[in-house]
Protein backbone atom coordinates (compact mmCIF):
# COMPACT_ATOMS: atom_id res chain seq x y z
CA UNK A 1 0.00 0.00 0.00
CA UNK A 2 1.60 3.19 -1.14
CA UNK A 3 -0.10 5.42 1.44
CA UNK A 4 1.52 3.65 4.35
CA UNK A 5 5.00 4.20 5.68
CA UNK A 6 6.78 2.43 8.44
CA UNK A 7 6.17 4.64 11.40
CA UNK A 8 7.99 3.52 14.49
CA UNK A 9 7.68 0.52 16.74
CA UNK A 10 4.06 -0.26 16.07
CA UNK A 11 4.45 -0.78 12.37
CA UNK A 12 2.75 0.99 9.54
CA UNK A 13 1.15 4.32 10.34
CA UNK A 14 -0.79 6.29 7.74
CA UNK A 15 1.00 9.57 7.30
CA UNK A 16 -0.14 10.82 3.92
CA UNK A 17 -2.97 13.28 4.26
CA UNK A 18 -2.46 13.67 7.99
CA UNK A 19 -1.04 17.13 8.52
CA UNK A 20 2.01 17.03 10.75
CA UNK A 21 2.25 20.67 11.63
CA UNK A 22 -1.10 22.24 11.09
CA UNK A 23 -2.01 25.79 10.32
CA UNK A 24 -5.08 27.03 12.17
CA UNK A 25 -7.23 26.02 9.24
CA UNK A 26 -5.78 22.52 9.13
CA UNK A 27 -6.17 22.12 12.87
CA UNK A 28 -9.87 22.81 12.53
CA UNK A 29 -10.30 19.98 10.07
CA UNK A 30 -8.18 17.47 11.89
CA UNK A 31 -5.39 17.54 14.39
CA UNK A 32 -1.96 16.39 13.23
CA UNK A 33 -0.48 13.11 14.33
CA UNK A 34 2.31 12.93 16.92
CA UNK A 35 4.52 10.02 17.92
CA UNK A 36 5.04 9.60 21.65
CA UNK A 37 8.21 8.44 23.42
CA UNK A 38 8.32 7.66 27.14
CA UNK A 39 11.33 7.22 29.37
CA UNK A 40 10.39 4.78 32.08
CA UNK A 41 13.08 5.85 34.51
CA UNK A 42 16.30 7.76 34.72
CA UNK A 43 19.11 6.11 32.80
CA UNK A 44 16.88 4.35 30.28
CA UNK A 45 16.18 5.49 26.73
CA UNK A 46 12.96 7.04 25.58
CA UNK A 47 10.90 4.29 23.96
CA UNK A 48 8.19 4.72 21.36
CA UNK A 49 4.83 3.87 22.92
CA UNK A 50 2.28 5.01 20.35
CA UNK A 51 0.78 8.03 18.70
CA UNK A 52 -1.96 10.58 19.22
CA UNK A 53 -3.62 13.62 17.70
CA UNK A 54 -3.13 17.11 19.07
CA UNK A 55 -3.43 20.63 17.67
CA UNK A 56 0.12 21.62 18.63
CA UNK A 57 3.21 20.44 20.48
CA UNK A 58 2.22 21.69 23.93
CA UNK A 59 -1.16 19.98 23.75
CA UNK A 60 0.45 16.86 22.33
CA UNK A 61 2.67 16.65 25.38
CA UNK A 62 -0.32 16.97 27.68
CA UNK A 63 -2.35 14.42 25.76
CA UNK A 64 0.63 12.08 25.92
CA UNK A 65 0.74 12.53 29.69
CA UNK A 66 -2.94 11.59 29.92
CA UNK A 67 -2.80 8.68 27.49
CA UNK A 68 0.54 7.05 28.20
CA UNK A 69 1.61 7.88 31.77
CA UNK A 70 -1.60 7.27 33.72
CA UNK A 71 -0.02 4.43 35.67
CA UNK A 72 3.34 6.04 36.36
CA UNK A 73 4.91 4.60 33.24
CA UNK A 74 7.33 7.44 32.82
CA UNK A 75 9.50 10.23 34.12
CA UNK A 76 10.01 11.98 30.78
CA UNK A 77 8.02 12.39 27.57
CA UNK A 78 8.88 13.32 23.99
CA UNK A 79 6.39 14.09 21.27
CA UNK A 80 7.50 14.27 17.63
CA UNK A 81 5.39 15.27 14.63
CA UNK A 82 4.79 12.00 12.77
CA UNK A 83 5.51 13.63 9.42
CA UNK A 84 8.95 14.73 10.64
CA UNK A 85 10.02 11.12 11.00
CA UNK A 86 11.94 9.75 8.04
CA UNK A 87 11.38 6.02 8.02
CA UNK A 88 12.85 3.20 6.02
CA UNK A 89 10.42 1.87 3.46
CA UNK A 90 9.14 -1.71 3.41
CA UNK A 91 10.21 -1.80 -0.29
CA UNK A 92 13.84 -1.30 0.72
CA UNK A 93 13.72 -3.94 3.40
CA UNK A 94 15.86 -6.45 1.51
CA UNK A 95 18.65 -4.02 0.70
CA UNK A 96 18.60 -2.50 4.15
CA UNK A 97 18.47 -5.47 6.43
CA UNK A 98 19.20 -8.77 4.71
CA UNK A 99 22.97 -8.23 4.15
CA UNK A 100 23.47 -8.32 7.92
CA UNK A 101 21.78 -11.69 8.14
CA UNK A 102 24.74 -13.98 7.36
CA UNK A 103 27.54 -12.01 9.02
CA UNK A 104 27.60 -13.82 12.27
CA UNK A 105 31.09 -12.51 13.05
CA UNK A 106 29.44 -9.17 13.83
CA UNK A 107 27.96 -10.77 16.92
CA UNK A 108 30.23 -11.13 19.93
CA UNK A 109 29.84 -14.90 19.97
CA UNK A 110 33.48 -15.85 19.33
CA UNK A 111 34.82 -14.71 22.63
CA UNK A 112 35.17 -16.77 25.77
CA UNK A 113 33.83 -14.86 28.67
CA UNK A 114 36.53 -14.57 31.31
CA UNK A 115 35.64 -16.03 34.66
CA UNK A 116 34.30 -13.61 37.19
CA UNK A 117 32.66 -11.27 34.68
CA UNK A 118 29.03 -10.99 35.47
CA UNK A 119 26.07 -9.47 33.65
CA UNK A 120 27.28 -10.30 30.16
CA UNK B 1 -8.44 50.81 85.80
CA UNK B 2 -5.62 49.04 87.49
CA UNK B 3 -3.53 46.36 85.92
CA UNK B 4 -4.74 42.90 86.85
CA UNK B 5 -2.40 41.16 89.25
CA UNK B 6 0.14 38.92 87.57
CA UNK B 7 -0.88 35.31 87.82
CA UNK B 8 1.19 33.22 90.16
CA UNK B 9 3.41 31.13 87.88
CA UNK B 10 5.36 29.43 90.61
CA UNK B 11 3.13 26.41 91.05
CA UNK B 12 2.41 23.63 88.60
CA UNK B 13 0.79 24.87 85.41
CA UNK B 14 -2.90 24.31 85.12
CA UNK B 15 -3.82 22.14 82.14
CA UNK B 16 -4.05 24.28 79.02
CA UNK B 17 -7.58 24.26 77.73
CA UNK B 18 -7.55 23.25 74.08
CA UNK B 19 -10.58 24.55 72.29
CA UNK B 20 -11.10 22.31 69.34
CA UNK B 21 -13.83 23.20 66.88
CA UNK B 22 -16.60 20.68 67.27
CA UNK B 23 -16.78 17.84 64.82
CA UNK B 24 -19.98 18.95 63.16
CA UNK B 25 -18.42 22.23 62.01
CA UNK B 26 -15.47 20.39 60.49
CA UNK B 27 -17.80 17.81 58.95
CA UNK B 28 -19.89 20.56 57.32
CA UNK B 29 -16.75 22.16 55.93
CA UNK B 30 -15.41 18.90 54.51
CA UNK B 31 -18.85 18.20 53.07
CA UNK B 32 -18.95 21.49 51.17
CA UNK B 33 -15.48 20.84 49.68
CA UNK B 34 -16.39 17.24 48.89
CA UNK B 35 -19.70 18.13 47.27
CA UNK B 36 -18.03 20.67 44.98
CA UNK B 37 -15.62 17.96 43.84
CA UNK B 38 -18.28 15.26 43.53
CA UNK B 39 -20.73 17.29 41.46
CA UNK B 40 -17.93 18.73 39.30
CA UNK B 41 -16.72 15.16 38.66
CA UNK B 42 -20.19 14.03 37.66
CA UNK B 43 -20.63 16.91 35.20
CA UNK B 44 -17.12 16.53 33.84
CA UNK B 45 -17.74 12.83 33.28
CA UNK B 46 -20.53 13.71 30.86
CA UNK B 47 -17.83 14.91 28.45
CA UNK B 48 -16.47 11.41 27.97
CA UNK B 49 -17.30 10.40 24.39
CA UNK B 50 -18.72 13.88 23.75
CA UNK B 51 -15.61 16.08 23.60
CA UNK B 52 -14.00 17.28 20.34
CA UNK B 53 -11.43 14.46 20.10
CA UNK B 54 -10.70 11.10 21.65
CA UNK B 55 -7.60 12.56 23.33
CA UNK B 56 -9.74 15.17 25.03
CA UNK B 57 -12.21 12.51 26.22
CA UNK B 58 -9.33 10.89 28.06
CA UNK B 59 -8.02 14.18 29.44
CA UNK B 60 -11.42 15.20 30.81
CA UNK B 61 -12.04 11.68 32.07
CA UNK B 62 -8.77 11.89 34.01
CA UNK B 63 -9.75 15.22 35.48
CA UNK B 64 -13.18 13.90 36.47
CA UNK B 65 -11.54 10.93 38.18
CA UNK B 66 -9.15 13.20 40.08
CA UNK B 67 -12.13 15.19 41.31
CA UNK B 68 -13.99 12.02 42.22
CA UNK B 69 -10.98 10.86 44.23
CA UNK B 70 -10.92 14.13 46.13
CA UNK B 71 -14.67 13.84 46.74
CA UNK B 72 -14.28 10.31 48.11
CA UNK B 73 -11.62 11.36 50.61
CA UNK B 74 -13.52 14.45 51.71
CA UNK B 75 -16.89 12.71 52.03
CA UNK B 76 -15.36 9.77 53.87
CA UNK B 77 -13.82 12.18 56.35
CA UNK B 78 -17.00 14.25 56.70
CA UNK B 79 -19.04 11.10 57.30
CA UNK B 80 -16.59 9.80 59.90
CA UNK B 81 -17.07 12.94 61.98
CA UNK B 82 -20.84 12.56 62.10
CA UNK B 83 -22.69 10.85 64.90
CA UNK B 84 -23.73 8.25 63.94
CA UNK B 85 -21.05 8.05 61.22
CA UNK B 86 -21.98 7.78 57.55
CA UNK B 87 -19.98 6.32 54.68
CA UNK B 88 -18.94 8.09 51.50
CA UNK B 89 -21.66 6.14 49.66
CA UNK B 90 -24.32 7.18 52.19
CA UNK B 91 -23.37 10.78 51.52
CA UNK B 92 -22.98 10.57 47.75
CA UNK B 93 -25.94 8.35 46.92
CA UNK B 94 -28.48 8.62 49.71
CA UNK B 95 -28.76 12.33 50.32
CA UNK B 96 -31.42 14.37 48.59
CA UNK B 97 -30.84 17.55 46.65
CA UNK B 98 -31.42 19.93 49.55
CA UNK B 99 -28.69 18.23 51.57
CA UNK B 100 -25.97 18.86 48.99
CA UNK B 101 -23.66 21.81 49.65
CA UNK B 102 -22.09 22.29 46.21
CA UNK B 103 -21.87 25.64 44.42
CA UNK B 104 -23.94 26.45 41.34
CA UNK B 105 -20.80 26.83 39.21
CA UNK B 106 -20.28 23.06 39.09
CA UNK B 107 -23.84 21.79 38.96
CA UNK B 108 -25.37 23.58 35.98
CA UNK B 109 -25.77 21.65 32.75
CA UNK B 110 -22.75 21.54 30.45
CA UNK B 111 -22.69 24.04 27.63
CA UNK B 112 -20.21 23.91 24.78
CA UNK B 113 -16.58 22.93 25.12
CA UNK B 114 -15.57 26.55 25.67
CA UNK B 115 -17.98 26.76 28.60
CA UNK B 116 -16.45 23.62 30.06
CA UNK B 117 -12.96 25.11 29.84
CA UNK B 118 -14.07 28.45 31.31
CA UNK B 119 -15.73 26.60 34.17
CA UNK B 120 -12.71 24.38 34.74
CA UNK B 121 -10.38 27.38 34.73
CA UNK B 122 -12.51 29.15 37.34
CA UNK B 123 -12.92 26.05 39.51
CA UNK B 124 -9.38 24.68 39.33
CA UNK B 125 -7.77 28.07 39.99
CA UNK B 126 -9.99 28.43 43.07
CA UNK B 127 -9.25 24.87 44.21
CA UNK B 128 -5.52 25.39 43.66
CA UNK B 129 -5.41 28.46 45.89
CA UNK B 130 -7.61 26.67 48.44
CA UNK B 131 -5.69 23.39 48.66
CA UNK B 132 -2.31 25.15 48.58
CA UNK B 133 -3.29 26.78 51.87
CA UNK B 134 -5.31 23.94 53.35
CA UNK B 135 -2.34 21.56 53.11
CA UNK B 136 -0.74 23.61 55.90
CA UNK B 137 -3.95 23.61 57.94
CA UNK B 138 -4.39 22.43 61.51
CA UNK B 139 -6.60 19.44 60.68
CA UNK B 140 -4.24 16.66 59.68
CA UNK B 141 -6.71 14.75 57.53
CA UNK B 142 -7.83 17.79 55.57
CA UNK B 143 -4.19 18.87 55.20
CA UNK B 144 -3.24 15.45 53.79
CA UNK B 145 -6.16 15.41 51.35
CA UNK B 146 -5.24 18.94 50.23
CA UNK B 147 -1.56 18.04 49.78
CA UNK B 148 -2.52 15.29 47.34
CA UNK B 149 -5.22 17.30 45.60
CA UNK B 150 -3.16 20.43 45.03
CA UNK B 151 -0.98 18.68 42.43
CA UNK B 152 -4.04 17.33 40.67
CA UNK B 153 -5.84 20.64 40.43
CA UNK B 154 -2.59 22.30 39.33
CA UNK B 155 -2.76 20.09 36.25
CA UNK B 156 -6.48 20.80 35.75
CA UNK B 157 -5.67 24.48 35.84
CA UNK B 158 -2.94 23.99 33.28
CA UNK B 159 -5.26 22.05 30.97
CA UNK B 160 -7.99 24.68 31.18
CA UNK B 161 -5.45 27.47 30.68
CA UNK B 162 -4.08 25.81 27.53
CA UNK B 163 -7.54 25.67 26.00
CA UNK B 164 -8.65 29.14 27.05
CA UNK B 165 -5.49 30.55 25.45
CA UNK B 166 -5.98 28.62 22.23
CA UNK B 167 -9.69 29.31 21.89
CA UNK B 168 -9.49 32.92 23.05
CA UNK B 169 -6.53 33.73 20.82
CA UNK B 170 -7.62 31.47 17.97
CA UNK B 171 -10.03 32.33 15.21
CA UNK B 172 -12.69 35.07 15.30
CA UNK B 173 -15.31 32.41 15.91
CA UNK B 174 -13.43 30.68 18.73
CA UNK B 175 -12.60 34.03 20.34
CA UNK B 176 -16.24 35.04 20.32
CA UNK B 177 -17.40 31.73 21.77
CA UNK B 178 -14.71 31.68 24.44
CA UNK B 179 -15.68 35.18 25.54
CA UNK B 180 -19.35 34.17 25.62
CA UNK B 181 -18.42 31.13 27.70
CA UNK B 182 -16.49 33.24 30.20
CA UNK B 183 -19.42 35.66 30.43
CA UNK B 184 -21.80 32.76 31.06
CA UNK B 185 -19.76 31.30 33.94
CA UNK B 186 -18.75 34.55 35.60
CA UNK B 187 -22.01 35.19 37.52
CA UNK B 188 -21.26 32.04 39.52
CA UNK B 189 -17.79 33.13 40.66
CA UNK B 190 -18.85 35.06 43.77
CA UNK B 191 -20.44 32.03 45.42
CA UNK B 192 -17.02 30.32 45.56
CA UNK B 193 -15.66 33.06 47.82
CA UNK B 194 -18.66 33.34 50.15
CA UNK B 195 -17.66 32.21 53.65
CA UNK B 196 -21.04 32.48 55.41
CA UNK B 197 -21.51 28.71 55.62
CA UNK B 198 -18.23 28.04 57.44
CA UNK B 199 -18.17 28.06 61.24
CA UNK B 200 -15.93 30.92 62.39
CA UNK B 201 -14.16 28.71 64.91
CA UNK B 202 -12.65 26.78 62.01
CA UNK B 203 -10.85 29.91 60.80
CA UNK B 204 -9.63 30.73 64.32
CA UNK B 205 -8.14 27.28 64.72
CA UNK B 206 -6.66 27.12 61.25
CA UNK B 207 -8.81 24.14 60.27
CA UNK B 208 -10.53 25.88 57.35
CA UNK B 209 -9.24 28.37 54.80
CA UNK B 210 -11.35 31.51 54.59
CA UNK B 211 -12.47 31.58 50.94
CA UNK B 212 -12.30 35.37 50.97
CA UNK B 213 -8.50 35.34 51.19
CA UNK B 214 -8.44 33.31 47.96
CA UNK B 215 -10.18 35.96 45.91
CA UNK B 216 -7.18 38.20 45.18
CA UNK B 217 -4.71 35.51 44.12
CA UNK B 218 -7.49 33.87 42.11
CA UNK B 219 -8.35 37.12 40.37
CA UNK B 220 -4.69 37.84 39.61
CA UNK B 221 -4.10 34.48 37.96
CA UNK B 222 -7.36 34.52 36.00
CA UNK B 223 -6.73 38.07 34.80
CA UNK B 224 -3.33 37.01 33.43
CA UNK B 225 -4.80 34.10 31.49
CA UNK B 226 -7.73 36.14 30.21
CA UNK B 227 -5.42 38.94 29.05
CA UNK B 228 -3.03 36.55 27.32
CA UNK B 229 -6.00 34.92 25.61
CA UNK B 230 -6.98 38.36 24.27
CA UNK B 231 -10.27 38.11 26.15
CA UNK B 232 -11.91 40.60 28.49
CA UNK B 233 -12.82 40.05 32.15
CA UNK B 234 -16.61 39.94 32.21
CA UNK B 235 -18.56 42.61 34.01
CA UNK B 236 -21.76 40.86 34.95
CA UNK B 237 -24.14 40.82 37.88
CA UNK B 238 -23.59 37.85 40.20
CA UNK B 239 -26.30 35.23 39.95
CA UNK B 240 -28.63 34.46 42.83
CA UNK B 241 -27.28 31.25 44.29
CA UNK B 242 -27.54 29.29 47.53
CA UNK B 243 -25.75 26.03 46.97
CA UNK B 244 -24.11 26.11 50.40
CA UNK B 245 -27.60 26.22 51.96
CA UNK B 246 -28.92 23.43 49.76
CA UNK B 247 -30.70 25.75 47.33
CA UNK B 248 -29.75 24.41 43.92
CA UNK B 249 -30.21 25.06 40.25
CA UNK B 250 -33.08 23.17 38.63
CA UNK B 251 -30.62 21.07 36.62
CA UNK B 252 -29.13 19.70 39.83
CA UNK B 253 -32.07 17.36 40.33
CA UNK B 254 -31.44 15.61 37.01
CA UNK B 255 -27.75 15.26 37.79
CA UNK B 256 -28.49 13.69 41.16
CA UNK B 257 -31.11 11.36 39.73
CA UNK B 258 -28.60 10.02 37.22
CA UNK B 259 -25.76 9.83 39.74
CA UNK B 260 -27.82 8.04 42.39
CA UNK B 261 -30.03 5.85 40.24
CA UNK B 262 -27.94 2.70 40.38
CA UNK B 263 -27.10 2.87 44.07
CA UNK B 264 -30.73 3.43 44.98
CA UNK B 265 -32.14 0.77 42.66
CA UNK B 266 -29.64 -1.84 43.80
CA UNK B 267 -28.60 -0.89 47.34
CA UNK B 268 -25.28 -2.41 48.32
CA UNK B 269 -24.39 -3.32 44.74
CA UNK B 270 -20.68 -3.91 44.23
CA UNK B 271 -18.48 -4.78 41.29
Amino acid sequence: MSDLQAGGGHGAVPVTGVPARGSAAEARRDWPLWEVFVRAKRGLNHVHVGSLHAPDAEMALRNARDLYTRRQEGVSLWVVPAAEITASSPDEKDAFFDPAGDKIYRHPTFYDVPEGVEHL
Amino acid sequence: MTEPASPDLSGPHPPIAVHRPDNSATADYALSLGDDALIAAQRMGEWIAASPQLEEDVALGNIALDLLGQARSLLTYAGSLEDPPRTEDDLAYFRDEREFRSVHLVERANGGFGVAMARLLILSTYQYELYARLQAGADETLAAIAAKAVKEVDYHRDHATMWVLRLGDGTDESHQRMQAALDAEWPYVDELFDNAHIDRSLFEHGVAVDPQVLRDPWQKRIAEVVAEATLALPEVTPAVTGGRRGIHDEQMGYLIAEMQHLARSYPGATW
